[in-house]
């Protein structure tokens, strides 16, 4: 059971607002939708469900053709960043909605919100007005309506931004098994690389209303396509450096020169720039054979085991990644050191041009 | 303004409050100190928005004393107290320009005309605005208009504390991190006292010289960063703090050395007899446990999460679940392996309280 | 972009109010137009005038001309007055209403009250009211000495006609003002007060630029209702004392069926009509205009 996305595209007046997007999205399997805000997240999801017709493209569940089918007759829930719940109705009531509405008998209903209820800890709570509970409860709540209706197509659309931290932290990690069960194709949208990951499943990583890549999460993390892709799958930024390859030697900006080893060996003399993410790169780690750019601290932050370096190095800003509570000042004379052999290589287009070769991962 | 000192301060809606519970904020005793930034951190709920307009006076406590130094302000207005607020949304004057919105506290106190525009002008360079300074407010994104309110508070020669409201909770997550450095840039060329509310740890320990961490009305822990990531002393701070939060496992500790189950775990330091009827707990951080195939304590491996930088397995301990760090080495896990604990870290906790030890 | 289920079912249920509106609007709307253009010798007997009577009506050297031309002069100035009047005495009361507790309620149900009560009763209550004997209103004035009579005197018809208006309606412009002061969130009242802003600032630069598009809604409403006032200046004062009081709708009334002038009548509805809509699209356009400006 798959929903298919055959090259859908929307135009909105003069703008195009999602640009031929083909997906294959599988039953059983947590699909993101990764994405910066205004990506076309919330687009793209209104189309799979219907509520937005495309204007090029089609849309195939099962095989089956559905591009124009309303969606009141596509068997789809969402859940929404706001909480979303009928203000008039008890806890109970909310979660019974959809089934009354498809005239479910008495008794099927009860045992369904009673399971839905039971899964998200919402027992003791099923009486009360969603003005008598807290953000976590509501949004609780919205997902237990979504869960009973057993719908094909589960769309969530950053349903955790709008809680606390913590919280947040919690029910991400509740998600996936409380739709474990229910086999339905299931997508999320997030602004987050963290949530991506800990969602795992599979990725799309969205920009600017495309889908720049599309494939097991983990792997659009390690091997990203084009730099699209990666600076969308990075967080905190991409740290990048524009270089020129002539021959044996990689030129910065600044003029500095270095070998070029490893894969970057490789490659056709070109300007290309060279990413890396914040935890392949060191600060005075003292001499260890890696090229040290010099630079001062902009600030640090510290975010509870780990501590995130803003340094200034000219010809940009890179951020650090350095494990345990460090507090460097800003102005602090720091030296960065870059591991080239974890770094990625884009071409001038900005397509994948060498790539660390991915670890083997459990 | 040297400091601001919280005399036993405290606030219930109630008219007699009974017990803890009738409380939005329990007694609290603190002293702010000019040029330090203090986080008020805690989960939705927990009494940081009401501490902070206790302070800014926009709620009078039912019970306490706030100091301006020496003086008495508990029930001074707003706009004599020497603050400025920035709310959780952009607050800015729709009609009025940029300069004109950054102008307009100091035009209410009647300064002249020149000294208004050579501030305004300097505010305006500090927080980059000034590209911007002509155009009408109204049209400009959020982070700017965040920046616009904090000018408000900055361009007040008077004023000696910042409050924030949470003010990072409608800017677009990539320019979160701009507005936090920003802050923090802010924070060190004005020698203010700044306190920000905040759920979030990262900015609450990224921005603070100070966190203080609220629980339903309670001031459970105030510390500096490290502090409160080494040694939390309430099981609630080792759960808030950190991504993810402590492990907390029941045991019984004897000595040098504690029992979960059947496991034994080595302790740093030497721990007196605890009463039969108290809650132990052994707490310790996910970053100071470590999974390895052959050695250690034996666990069942639930599943693992890959972070990308890191991964951490989910793995359980005599029954109790516990997260682990997986070395980068590591490349298979089965369904059985072994932890170490960095016995340095391995904390004690009765009835929530941590308990300190005599070094061994 | 909303696909939305075709259902031919659905015009069983559009059909009766579309045979409503034919019959009770536009039906009629076409024979208003037919007698426009349309002069009668004797009964039911009809030929083309063409546009004679438009002419005659907007040239002000002819009889109905000129009675056209003061009746819209004197409708104009009403609306505009009752304009000058009710909006900022709509916001003055909307600003003091209590933000919190069981006393909104109890206020608002009280400030809606005029608003409930039938025109025509208005009207005879106020003709009760001003009665220089046995009305409060006309007592007290007179009793302080003011030279206050309805039938008599022009300005004391007016005065009586614009302070009826003002007491039945400006209730509708404290509510929607109300409304709107009630959507404005409070973090701006507290910057404000941190900002140091005196009261009449923050009238100005928070309250006042939030109620714009209330404001608009409130204009609009209130320019139509006054602009056709017609029952209650007919029930109190008649149109008098002379024509003192006839407003454009009320002369419209005397032509048609007073002196059955049929074609007059007709032309008059017409331009009426087209003045109203006019200035009301004109206001409209001009004012999401400049917040279409503003907001560039």
């Amino acid at each position: 059971m798959s929903l298919i996305l055959d090259s859908i595209g929307l135009r909105v007046g003069e703008e195009v607002v999602i640009d031929d997007v083909s997906l294959a999205l599988e039953r059983g399997t947590m699909n993101v939708l990764l994405g910066p805000t205004l990506a076309g997240k919330t687009t793209l999801m209104r189309l799979m469900a219907g509520l937005d017709r495309p204007t090029t493209g089609r849309l195939l569940l099962d095989g089956k053709d559905v591009t124009g089918l309303p969606v009141r007759r596509r068997s789809v829930a969402m859940v929404y960043q706001q909480f979303v719940n009928y203000p008039s109705l008890s806890v109970y009531e909310n979660i019974a909605s959809p089934l009354r509405v498809a005239r479910l008998p008495k008794a099927e209903i009860e045992a369904r919100v009673a399971q839905a209820a039971r899964v998200l800890r919402l027992e003791n709570l099923l009486q009360r007005s969603p003005a008598q509970l807290s953000g976590g409860q509501q949004q609780r709540t919205a997902i237990a309506r979504a869960l009973v209706k057993r719908a094909d197509l589960v769309l969530l659309d950053e349903p955790l931004a709008n809680l606390d931290y913590k919280l947040r932290e919690e029910l991400r990690e509740q998600l996936p098994r409380i739709f474990a069960e229910s086999n339905a194709i299931l997508v999320y949208a997030t602004t987050e690389p963290t949530e991506a990951l800990l969602l795992g499943g599979q990725t799309a990583t969205l920009w600017q209303g495309r889908v720049t890549q599309h494939g097991p999460t983990p792997a659009v993390y390690r091997r990203p396509d084009n730099i699209a892709a990666a600076r969308v799958f990075s967080d905190p930024p991409l740290n990048e450096l524009a270089v020129d390859k002539r021959g044996a030697l990689i030129v910065t900006e600044a003029g500095r020169q270095l070998p070029a080893t490893g894969m970057l060996a490789n490659l056709r003399d070109g300007s290309y720039r060279i990413a890396f993410r914040c935890d392949d790169v060191t600060i005075d780690a003292g001499a260890n054979g890696l090229p040290g750019f010099p630079g001062t601290v902009s600030v640090t932050e510290l975010s509870g085991s780990e501590s995130f370096v803003h340094v200034d190095v000219g010809i940009g800003t890179w951020v650090c990644l350095v494990s345990g509570v460090h507090d460097w000042q800003p102005g602090a004379a720091v030296e960065v050191h870059v591991d080239m052999r974890r770094a990625f290589a884009f071409d001038a287009e900005g397509a994948l041009a060498a790539a660390p070769a991915m670890a083997a991962s459990a | 303004m040297a400091r601001i000192t919280l005399d036993g301060i405290a606030h219930a809606y109630a008219r007699n409050p009974q017990s803890p519970q009738d409380y939005a904020l329990q007694p609290l005793h603190h002293v702010w100190e000019q040029g330090k930034a203090y986080a008020l951190l805690g989960p939705s709920g927990c009494g940081k928005t009401t501490l902070l307009n206790i302070i800014s006076g926009l709620v009078i406590p039912s019970e306490g004393r706030l100091l301006f130094d020496e003086r008495d302000v508990t029930r001074l207005p707003t706009e004599q107290r020497n603050i400025a607020q920035v709310f959780q949304f952009p607050v800015i004057y729709d009609t009025m320009t940029v300069a004109e919105n950054l102008a307009f506290p100091l035009r209410n106190r009647k300064v002249r005309r020149p000294q208004i525009a050579a501030r305004v002008a300097d505010i305006a360079a500090m927080l980059e605005l000034t590209p911007y300074l002509n155009r009408r407010a109204r049209g400009l994104t959020a982070d700017a208009k965040q920046k616009i309110s904090l000018g408000r508070g900055l361009v007040r020669s008077d004023v000696s504390a910042v409050l924030f409201d949470e003010p990072l909770t409608v800017i677009d997550p990539a320019l979160k991190w701009e507005l936090r450095s920003k802050l923090k840039a802010v924070h060190r060329a004005l020698d203010l006292l700044m306190i920000y509310v905040t759920h979030d740890q990262t900015e609450a320990l990224t921005f603070a010289d100070r966190v203080v961490v609220l629980n339903e009305g309670r001031a459970v822990q105030i510390g500096t960063p490290e502090e409160l990531f080494e040694r939390p002393e309430h099981t609630f701070v080792g759960y808030f703090i950190g991504s993810p939060g402590m492990n907390l496992l029941p045991a019984q500790v004897a000595g040098t050395r504690a029992q979960v189950g059947d496991c034994e775990v080595q302790l740093g330091a030497a721990y007196p007899a605890m009463p039969a009827d108290a809650r132990i707990q052994i707490g310790v951080r996910p970053d100071f446990v470590t999974l390895a195939p052959t050695r250690g304590l034996k666990v069942q491996v639930r599943r693992v999460d890959d972070l990308g930088r890191k991964r951490l397995a989910h793995v359980s301990l005599a029954g109790h679940p516990m997260v682990a760090m997986v070395p980068d080495g590591m490349a298979t896990i089965g369904a059985e392996a072994f932890v170490n604990l960095d016995a340095a870290h391995v904390l004690v906790y009765r009835d929530d309280v941590r308990v300190e030890g005599v070094a061994a | 972009m909303n696909d939305k289920p075709w259902n031919n079912r659905a015009w069983f249920f559009v059909l009766p109010v579309l045979a409503f509106v034919l019959f009770s609007s536009i039906v009629p709307m076409m024979t208003v137009v037919n007698y426009s253009i349309q002069d009668s010798m004797g009964v039911n007997n009809f030929f083309w005038n063409g546009d004679a009577w438009f002419r005659e009506l907007l040239d002000p050297s002819t009889e109905i001309g000129a009675r056209f031309a003061g009746a819209l002069v004197r409708t104009f100035a009403f609306s505009l007055t009752c304009l000058a009047i009710e909006l900022p005495l709509g916001i003055a009361i909307a600003l003091c209403l209590p933000r919190r507790g069981w006393s909104i309620g109890a206020s608002l149900v009280l400030i809606a009250l005029p608003m409930l009560i039938p025109w025509n009763v208005v009207g005879t209550i106020w003709q009760i009211f001003t009665r220089a004997d046995i009305g409060l209103f006309g007592a007290v004035l007179t009793g302080i000495g003011l030279p206050y009579n309805v039938t008599q005197d022009p300005v004391s018809a007016w005065v009586t006609i614009v302070v009826i208006d003002v007491w039945h309606w400006t209730p509708l412009v404290i509510l929607l003002s109300y409304a709107g002061l009630r959507a404005i969130p409070d973090a701006f009242y507290q910057a404000a007060r941190i900002d140091g802003a005196s009261r009449w600032a923050v009238f100005i630069k928070i309250e006042l630029p939030k109620l714009q598009k209330v404001l608009v809604i409130a204009t609009l409403l209130r320019f139509m209702q006054t602009f056709m006032i017609y029952t209650e200046p007919v029930v109190v004062t008649g149109g008098g004392p002379g024509n003192a009081t006839t407003f454009l709708s009320i002369d419209l009334v005397k032509i048609a069926i007073g002196q059955v002038d049929l074609g007059k009548a007709a032309a008059m509805s017409l331009v009426y009509n087209l003045i109203i809509i006019t200035v009301c699209w004109v206001f409209y356009t001009v004012m999401t205009q400049l917040e279409r400006r503003r907001d560039a």
